[in-house]
């Protein structure tokens, strides 16, 4: 028994030996995750990077599925949907995995990103892992734009007109530009045909690209946690961080932990309420494009919305379109403007919990605002919070130069 | 670490994965299924009613079904009566090999004697052969008994259908199911017995 | 903190949802009952008697609704293909859209999809919603949605009533009209019940129809759940286990 087991692990090694000397495999499963020491204190914030991946998994595999069934054509969009949720066996499934898949994604993104506000992920030396981040967050609004404009309903096409009119804001060229993008005077089966084969080709290459990059940046310099501590500052005699733990077993287990978790919540939603009330799947998209009538209420879906309220806030088109577009460049340079030595809310005070807590209240509020008629008081509102989101960035960089805070520990304690 | 935890690791260990991939398992199923034939694939490929009645003796028809050619004969008596005499000549007279529906026999190959329903492709490399009704010598064969001639690669089939020794095909011609409505009309793609 | 944002999401989800309903005259709900089978049965009836000859499904197949509703092959034929259709075919119509637009001023819209762009509540509502309003083309009126252009084709067991109305002036000197009740010109086949009872059969095939896969979906749900949560379980379990290495 012992003889075969030792020559079974022989051959084993002799195999990876093999492999190892063309392509260092065991070298790069060390690396990046036996090898790969995590601070030990992670809480459940740090579930969402992985959840992430996961959802960008389901989205290639579900995605490439239905490109199978699907076909961009104006006259037969629409229908093929129908096809899909009808005639193609479990179509219905593959569909609302997608789709569900695609908001989840926001969700899982947004808290990803606010985490790194909780405990100053973005901070030195881990400034790159945010700007690529942001790149992946980016790149992931076009992906999802596009791919809403797929289904070709109403409110595909609608949306579709009115975000490639954002474009006219681009001074001397906006108009020219806005055909261009369009391909035609209007959102045209040309229109789709391209808004496929990025959405479907162009743009997952680029977030995988990106995905790749962020993670390769944050393994360089080893993971940020909630107390903001380095790791890496005490280490022991083999050169592991005392505070650390390598990533697999531990947080491989903890993460699968964390994936059945996150399914429960997933798989509720694509099998009891894949609409989510008209939240994840609009009600005026189950009405194929029109060009001839406008939606009563033209909305994005709602991972937009707090966006399109800052847009319709202002009253100045050109304007507008700026402030949308600041909102989201202001977000690049946080790790620039945020100057405090202190990584984790926990030893930052008072003034800086009550104005993240306000910052996210107010972005939450712009994205209610952005999904309602817009009133005058709801109009009103939105200038505000608008005017708060800014102002919290301006706040924070004068704030931080000279924060008092709480004494950061130097090691992780139990 | 003691070995009581190790065993309880192990067991954990072994017990999450095995429904893991399981799951695994549950979750593959819709994306292999969705690669079957779809409620439109099956609409098309539904059975394909035909009247037969205005056939005259001797003439074919062919109608798609699935979107292949499934040839329709009406066939005369002088045409059957050399069905008995060609056994040596053929690969497989008594229908060991072929793709047909129970009811059919080794020699006429039909439910009606005189009509025959076969899928047009020749069962070689998916060519369709042509009609040769006539019982005259061809340039392809000089004692041509009548059938059917595949000019992609020269396969020769009996009025049966049954492919002809020293063909390239191995099998005879595919017969589909069908169903006899009433006098006049067939149905391909439903398999009624023998009744 | 984490409470905070909580709480705000869920004001959000909530106020989204209540506010998806406003707009059009909603008077009751239509309480429809997706897994009745003989409510889709009698809903599929009167859609193939009354509807189906102007308003196409044109995603929706013929032997699905069967193979959905329990009806066989000879049972759907015979009772609810009112055409020349095959079995598996389309649930199409031969009114083109020409031909929709010259005789009713808009193309009535396929309803395939209907139940998911209207909800049912507005669908029953609707169609229990009919009033005459000589000022319009087709003579017909509608509370729910009002200047439709479809008319009244239910009337003959419905009935013909008019609708009143009540005219204010507000402060701004704007006048507002106030439906304050129905009145019955003339009874028709069925009595208020019976009419209700049928529209509501009908809202639920229109409802079934907009996704059929809910009937297999729902049924599917539990199962998954449970199996995740069973994996989760063990993962947590599991979790734990490893954990208790480090201090």
């Amino acid at each position: 028994m012992g003889k075969i087991a030792s020559s079974r692990t022989k051959s084993r090694n002799s195999l990876m030996d093999w492999f190892n000397q063309r392509l260092p495999v065991t070298q790069f499963y060390k690396d990046h995750l036996s090898e790969y020491y995590a601070p030990k204190n992670f809480n459940f914030w740090y579930f969402f990077g992985s959840l992430a991946l996961l959802v960008l998994v389901n989205q290639i595999l579900t995605g490439i599925w239905l490109t199978m069934h699907y076909k961009p054509d104006a006259d037969q969009a629409f229908g093929m949907v129908e096809y899909i949720m009808r005639d193609v066996p479990w179509g219905w499934l593959i569909r609302y995995l997608h789709t569900t898949g695609a908001s989840a994604f926001f969700i899982v993104i947004y808290l990803h990103m606010f985490r790194g506000l909780l405990y100053g992920s973005y901070k030195k030396p881990r400034e790159l892992i945010w700007v690529f981040g942001m790149i992946i967050y980016l790149a992931l609004m076009a992906e999802a734009f596009m791919g809403y404009v797929l289904p070709w309903g109403n409110m595909s096409y609608w949306g579709a007109k009115v975000i490639t009119q954002l474009f006219a804001a681009v001074p001397w060229v906006g108009d020219a530009l806005v055909e261009w993008v369009r391909g035609d005077y209007l959102i045209s089966d040309a229109t789709l045909n391209r808004f496929f084969a990025l959405h479907v080709v162009a743009l997952p290459l680029v977030i995988l690209v990106l995905v790749v990059l962020h993670l390769a940046a944050l393994h360089t310099v080893g993971s940020n946690n909630p107390e903001g501590v380095d790791i890496k500052k005490h280490k022991d005699e083999n050169g592991v961080p005392k505070d650390g733990i390598p990533f697999h077993p531990y947080y491989t287990v903890k993460d699968i932990f964390g994936v059945g978790m996150f399914l429960l919540i997933f798989l509720f939603i694509v099998f009891v309420k894949p609409d989510m009330g008209g939240l994840f799947l609009e009600h005026d998209n189950y009405v194929p494009a029109d060009p001839s009538s406008t939606p009563e209420h033209i909305k994005p879906v709602w991972y937009f919305t707090p966006f399109y309220a800052m847009l319709r806030a202002v009253p100045d088109m050109q304007m507008g379109a700026l402030i949308m577009a600041l909102a989201i460049v202001v977000l690049f340079f946080l790790p620039w403007l945020d100057r405090s030595p202190v990584k984790s809310i926990r030893y930052r005070r008072w003034p800086y919990k009550l104005m993240l807590s306000l910052f996210a209240i107010s972005f939450v509020v712009l994205g209610w605002l952005g999904m309602q008629s817009g009133s005058v008081l709801q109009k009103l509102m939105a200038q505000i919070l608008t005017g708060f989101y800014f102002f919290y960035f301006v706040w924070l960089f004068f704030y931080s130069r000279n924060e008092i805070y709480h004494e950061v520990p130097e090691r992780i304690e139990k | 670490m003691t070995d009581n935890v190790n065993k309880s690791r192990r067991n954990l260990l072994m017990g999450t994965s095995a429904v893991g991939v399981i799951g695994a398992g549950f979750a593959a199923v819709p994306f292999i299924k969705s690669w079957l034939p779809s409620e439109r694939a099956k609409a098309a490929g539904s059975p394909v009613k035909t009247d037969i009645s205005k056939i005259e003796p001797g003439q074919m028809i062919n109608v798609l079904w699935r979107g292949q050619p499934v040839f329709i004969v009406n066939r005369t008596e002088k045409q059957t009566a050399v069905l008995d005499s060609l056994d040596d000549r053929l690969k497989d007279p008594n229908d060991e090999t072929s793709i047909q529906p129970d009811f059919i026999d080794s020699k006429f190959r039909a439910k009606r004697q005189n009509l025959l329903v076969v899928i047009g492709i020749c069962t070689h490399l998916g060519c369709s052969p042509k009609y040769y009704p006539d019982l005259v010598p061809q340039s392809f064969d000089s004692e041509w008994q009548g059938g059917f001639y595949c000019p992609c690669h020269n396969s020769r089939f009996d009025i049966s259908g049954r492919v002809y020794k020293g063909s390239p095909a191995s099998r005879n011609l595919d017969i589909p199911p069908y169903t006899f409505l009433d006098e006049n009309i067939i149905e391909i793609g439903t398999d009624g017995g023998t009744a | 903190m984490m409470k905070k944002v909580t709480l705000t999401l869920a004001c959000l989800m909530f106020a989204s949802l209540v506010s998806a309903a406003g707009g059009a005259y909603i008077g009751e709900p239509a309480n429809t009952n997706i897994k009745s089978q003989s409510s889709l049965q009698k809903g599929a009836k009167t859609y193939m008697n009354y509807c189906l000859g102007c308003h196409s499904m044109e995603f929706q197949r013929y032997n699905r609704v069967a193979e959905d509703l329990g009806l066989t092959e000879d049972e759907m034929m015979e009772s609810l293909v009112l055409t020349d259709a095959k079995f598996a075919d389309k649930m199409t119509h031969t009114m083109t859209r020409e031909q929709g637009e010259q005789w009713f001023g808009k193309a009535p819209p396929d309803l395939t999809v209907i139940a998911k762009a209207r909800g049912v509540d507005w669908l029953y509502n609707y169609m229990i919603n009919f009033y005459v309003d000589s000022s319009r083309p087709s003579g017909w009126n509608n509370l729910t949605f009002p200047n439709a252009s479809m008319p009244h084709v239910l009337w003959e067991l419905q009935g013909i009533r008019k609708a009143n109305f009540e005219t204010h002036t507000d402060d701004q000197g704007e006048d507002h009209k106030e439906f304050v009740g129905f009145e019955t010109i003339e009874e028709g086949q069925l009595n208020e019940e019976e009419y209700k009872d049928m529209v509501r059969d009908l809202v639920n095939f229109l409802d079934y129809s907009a996704e059929p896969a809910q009937l297999i979906r729902m049924s599917y749900a539990p199962w998954v759940l449970l199996f995740v949560a069973v994996f989760t379980f063990l993962a947590y379990l599991l979790k734990v286990n490893y954990f208790r290495d480090v201090h």
